[in-house]
């Protein structure tokens, strides 16, 4: 494989918007898709005379996630106002946190796919383990949404700009990272890792169509040096904003390191000798466009707010909020392993579906469930029918308690695994029923072990040439009277006519 | 029955003896608002009917003995920077023309509860910022003493209202003096409370860590019965203490034998101190002397820096405060659609934005939010409003060292009296030093009361002014009203 020509570098800032019944710095509602303009107050309105005041479970929402994200929790922080003009913007300054941010520093380890490894057979990926580290997160309010007519916008004629103040204060946590990913991919991990660790703490909806988890992306090129020793050469930094999914997180950072190498072949421009931009991606063309330059961008005159009050955090508190935080994916993960021998594969699967989904797998264990039983059955079975119905797993119709109770017939070779499937499926359909009453709804008997094996001997005894032929080393040879014993009882395991036939036979 | 040349304890006193009702009292001073207003211009707005139907509401209340606040009844006008929901809301600025809130401010609210009656909205500097009214983007408010003075500001229609007999008491805001240099030059008491003690919910900001809204009226009493129907703490102003307003009236006649009140020689030998007021000064630390209070040199080495240090901070804030007049959401727009900026990539939007804040707003109004925009900026920042702030912070010490001596500081209100209109506008530098004994009381966040101590040779009004620890307004008021009692205190009318 050729050396690659260039090295990508990434930093994130994610705004993630912190689920709060109320707003930042009023009681108004965050609640999504309410008609334009009925979730305001004089307060989130910038009304003349009007004042904020701190809601204090965003602050401990802060707290929680920055010490999920290894972040140390400022026992000082305070709030500065962000100048500038714009119509979603009211008071014509944000919120926002300047030098003292609530959380300082921290990091989020990401698992990355070893591309060494080619085997990708399920299990066999073997992992690494990546730190990225965080700059800072800070609490800020939310602007509102501009709502642009474009209809007139071709014929250059005057087109209408409708507000919605309904999101202008609601709590957003900005979380900024290092420039440490060094590819699209690991980038889109990070995301991945992150959404997830937020899922987890229950801090936000994290839901990107909704706008409540943002991500913009700064990214240039290291391109190496000529001579041996030489320093690589950096282009100059971009940020790139309106990226709506991670796919075209992904996509856009592919598409701005390819650009921006191009751009450096022609130009030979690198970091500082032209100005940081920001462009835009444009998910339809696969593009990204200028939006403006740095040079031409604001001074946004930050200074201490006067209306608020700094805030102090005492250890106490930090204390308090990490006993209450709940074990943590990474943590999970290994849990699992270690604790249920399950393969990390399994454990990513189960784990990255969420706190639920990782819970459901538990109570599976704890109500009798062998854990690689459960772990296959959580993924063929459980999270395909989740997605093929669209479901989420509190809603799933079986109860693990309930599913556990299969998966320990079938365990006990009373049921088949094709069978137990279809009695998964009557399970799914019909909530209300019951593991045995489903099986008997089919027609199926479970088989005592008992009847089996009384079963299998009698057939051996009908059939001594089987026996011998066993006997003289040809096991395949019990395959005759699986059908004949599926013919004397429907019910009956193949496995585990086969397996008794065998022992019966070694032990004579 | 004269019932307009009275303080407002007297006229709570004659309405909750039912000998008058808050009514006839409303009608009396709606009549002299009538008659004199067009000579001085103190109100912007006048709410007459909703002022008498208010009125009626609360003699209802009284006569069935619902009603048991001190000034219940009382009429009262509001600096036009109060959000009231009845009449429009201004701050004197033609970006606000005809905005009407629609909440109230807290001290409106308590106001209404405490069954005051709001007589209307009186003029200002625009936004607050200056100390003649002359800033107002409406109307010129003249000196009731003398019409071709100015009454001061930026409170100059709630002391040209009181001291006009229109309205008995009212309510100022001051930033760096503007109820204290106003009431000086009226001939009227005025406080400003200790920063955080009456809520700033629902006033228009200024310079948000210096505002304080505080009552303006003839008699120390009056002060303090309105003081404790506006104080207290209010979960919506963040600022606001969280302490239940005492009760100050009660000790008022309390003796004052053993206070401590400091004095700070070079504010008193001041060459830029008029003589009359030097001297009526030297005359009321004899007066305090003799109520046996121990007089006490003090010092405030850093106040030399407090106009400076004011005159960043403040306009720094309101740089900010005034971001939100722009337009887009409430008040003046611009209908202007050309661009005076000739560069091609300007949009209509930023046109709106120029067109409407250039129009809407004064030239002192412009004069600060550039002056604090500057020193916000980037590469500014440290060397103006930040070295501002730790100057201000040494003002406070130097504050908090003098009143670990004395209970309080006396000293000037004002360098003069009231100055001629016109006297000081083109010349915004001399219109600052207006301020200097007034700015430091607001940099510390201390209570400080301005009080009437006779007039000037030329027939001029003239005060002191009394400052105190935080949360100290019961010493200023004790003081205030012992110095009261004892020169036996009556107040004046000019005729009009």
């Amino acid at each position: 494989m050729n050396e690659p020509t260039y090295t990508t570098v990434v930093g994130l800032e994610v705004h993630v918007q912190l689920k709060t019944m109320s707003k930042l710095f009023c009681r108004c509602a965050t609640t999504f898709g309410a008609p334009p303009n009925t979730q305001v107050c004089p307060v989130c309105l910038g009304l003349p005379g009007s004042l904020p005041v701190l809601n204090a479970k965003a602050v401990q929402l802060a707290i929680r996630t920055g010490l999920a994200l290894n972040c140390r929790i400022a026992g000082f922080t305070k709030w500065d106002r962000k100048n500038y003009f714009y119509p979603d913007l009211p008071k014509g300054y944000q919120i926002s946190q300047f030098d003292l941010p609530i959380c300082i520093e921290g990091f989020l380890e990401i698992e990355l796919a070893n591309p060494n490894t080619n085997n990708s057979a399920r299990g066999a990926i073997v992992s690494d383990k990546k730190k990225i580290r965080l700059v800072r997160a800070h609490l800020e309010e939310d602007a509102g949404k501009s709502i642009h007519d474009e209809s007139n916008a071709i014929s250059r004629k005057k087109s209408d700009t409708r507000i919605d103040l309904n999101r202008t204060g609601t709590p957003l946590l900005e979380i900024v990272s290092e420039p440490d990913m060094r590819s699209a991919e690991e980038a889109k991990s990070y995301l991945t890792e992150l959404k997830l660790l937020l899922e987890y703490l229950d801090v936000s909806d994290c839901n990107m169509q909704e706008g409540s988890l943002r991500v913009d992306a700064n990214v240039n090129v290291h391109i190496p040096g000529k001579e041996p020793n030489a320093k690589p050469i950096a282009t100059p930094i971009v940020e790139v904003k309106n990226l709506n999914s991670f796919r075209s997180v992904e996509r856009a950072i592919q598409y701005e390191a390819a650009r921006q190498y191009q751009l450096w072949q022609q130009n030979g421009l690198s970091i500082g000798q032209s100005p940081k931009q920001t462009r835009g991606w444009d998910d339809q063309d696969g593009i990204t466009t200028l939006q403006r330059e740095k040079e031409e961008s604001a001074d946004y005159r930050y200074f201490p707010d006067p209306d608020l009050v700094p805030v102090v955090i005492a250890p106490e508190e930090i204390a308090r909020v990490r006993e209450s935080l709940d074990e943590l994916p990474q943590a999970k993960r290994q849990r699992f392993i270690s604790e249920y021998q399950i393969k990390l594969y399994d454990a990513e699967v189960i784990v990255s579906q969420g706190r639920a989904t990782a819970s459901y797998f538990e109570t599976l264990i704890q109500s009798g469930a062998t854990a690689k039983r459960a772990a296959a059955w959580m993924q063929q079975d459980v999270l395909r029918t989740l997605k093929d119905q669209d479901l989420k797993i509190d809603n799933f119709p079986i109860p693990p308690a309930k599913l556990a109770k299969l998966l320990v017939v079938i365990e006990e070779g009373r049921l088949d695994t094709t069978r137990g499937r279809e009695v998964f499926q009557q399970l799914v359909q019909n909530p209300r029923l019951e593991v045995d009453a489903a099986i008997e709804a089919l027609g199926m008997v479970q088989v005592d072990s008992q009847a089996m094996e009384l079963l299998c001997k009698e057939l051996l005894e009908a059939n001594q040439d089987v026996v011998q032929k066993v006997k003289a080393g040809n096991a395949k040879a019990i395959g005759s009277l699986v059908g004949q014993a599926k013919k004397k009882n429907p019910n009956a395991d193949p496995r585990v006519v086969q397996d008794l036939c065998l022992k019966i036979i070694n032990a004579s | 029955m004269n019932l307009i040349n009275l303080t407002a304890t007297e006229i709570a006193k004659q309405i909750h003896s039912l000998q008058i009702t808050s009514q006839q009292v409303t009608k009396a001073f709606l009549d002299r608002i009538e008659a004199t207003d067009s000579q001085i211009g103190a109100f912007l707005h006048v709410g007459a009917h909703r002022a008498l139907a208010q009125a009626a509401l609360v003699d209802q209340s009284i006569a069935r003995g619902q009603i048991d606040s001190p000034l219940a009844g009382v009429p009262i006008a509001i600096k036009d920077v109060l959000c009231t929901t009845t009449e429009p809301t201004t701050a004197a600025s033609k970006i606000l023309e005809n905005y009407v809130s629609p909440y109230k401010a807290t001290v409106v609210e308590k106001l209404e509860s405490a069954g005051l009656v709001i007589l209307g909205k009186t003029n200002l500097d625009e936004f607050a910022m200056g100390g003649s009214t002359e800033n107002s983007g409406y109307k010129l408010t003249k000196n009731p003493w003398d019409l071709t003075r100015t009454p001061g500001g930026s409170s100059g229609g709630s002391a040209a209202c009181v001291a006009a007999a229109q309205s008995p008491i009212s309510l100022g805001t001051d930033t760096g003096g503007s109820i204290r240099q106003p009431a000086a030059f009226c001939g009227i008491c005025g406080l400003k409370p200790t920063y955080g003690r009456v809520s700033r919910y629902g006033m228009l900001a200024f310079a948000s860590s210096l505002d304080q809204i505080g009552p303006m009226a003839h008699s120390v009493e009056d002060l303090a019965k309105l003081l404790e129907i506006i104080g207290g703490h209010d979960p919506r102003d963040s600022t606001s203490i969280p302490q239940s307003m005492p009760d100050v009236s009660s000790d008022l006649r309390k003796p004052i034998a053993g206070m401590k009140i400091g004095i700070v020689r070079e504010q008193i030998d001041n060459d830029g101190l008029d003589s009359d007021i030097r001297q009526k000064l030297l005359d009321s630390i004899e007066v305090f002397r003799n109520l046996g209070a121990k007089i006490v040199d003090v010092e405030l080495p850093n106040s030399q820096y407090s106009i400076a240090t004011y005159y960043i901070i403040a306009p720094g804030e309101a740089s900010s405060n005034l971001s939100r007049y722009s337009g887009a959401h409430y008040g003046y727009r611009s209908s202007t659609t050309s661009s005076k900026d000739t560069s091609a990539n300007t949009s209509s939007l930023v046109d709106m934005y120029c067109n409407t804040r250039g129009e809407g707003f004064g030239p002192e109004v412009k004069r600060r939010i550039m002056l604090g925009t500057y020193t916000l900026s980037a590469g500014y920042y440290d060397a103006y409003y930040l070295k501002a702030l730790k100057v201000r912070r040494l003002i406070r010490q130097d504050f908090d060292k003098a009143f670990q001596e004395v209970d309080c500081i006396l000293g000037p209100t004002t360098p003069t009296p009231a100055f001629c209109m016109g006297e000081k506008v083109d010349n915004p530098l001399q219109m600052y030093l207006v301020d200097l004994f007034t700015v430091g009381a607001n940099l510390a966040g201390i209570p400080a009361l301005a009080i009437p101590t006779g007039f000037s040779k030329s027939g001029l009004p003239i005060g002191m002014q009394l400052q105190a620890a935080p949360l100290r307004e019961d010493l200023l008021l004790r003081a205030g009203y012992a110095y009261q009692s004892s020169i036996q205190y009556q107040p004046t009318w000019p005729t009009l």
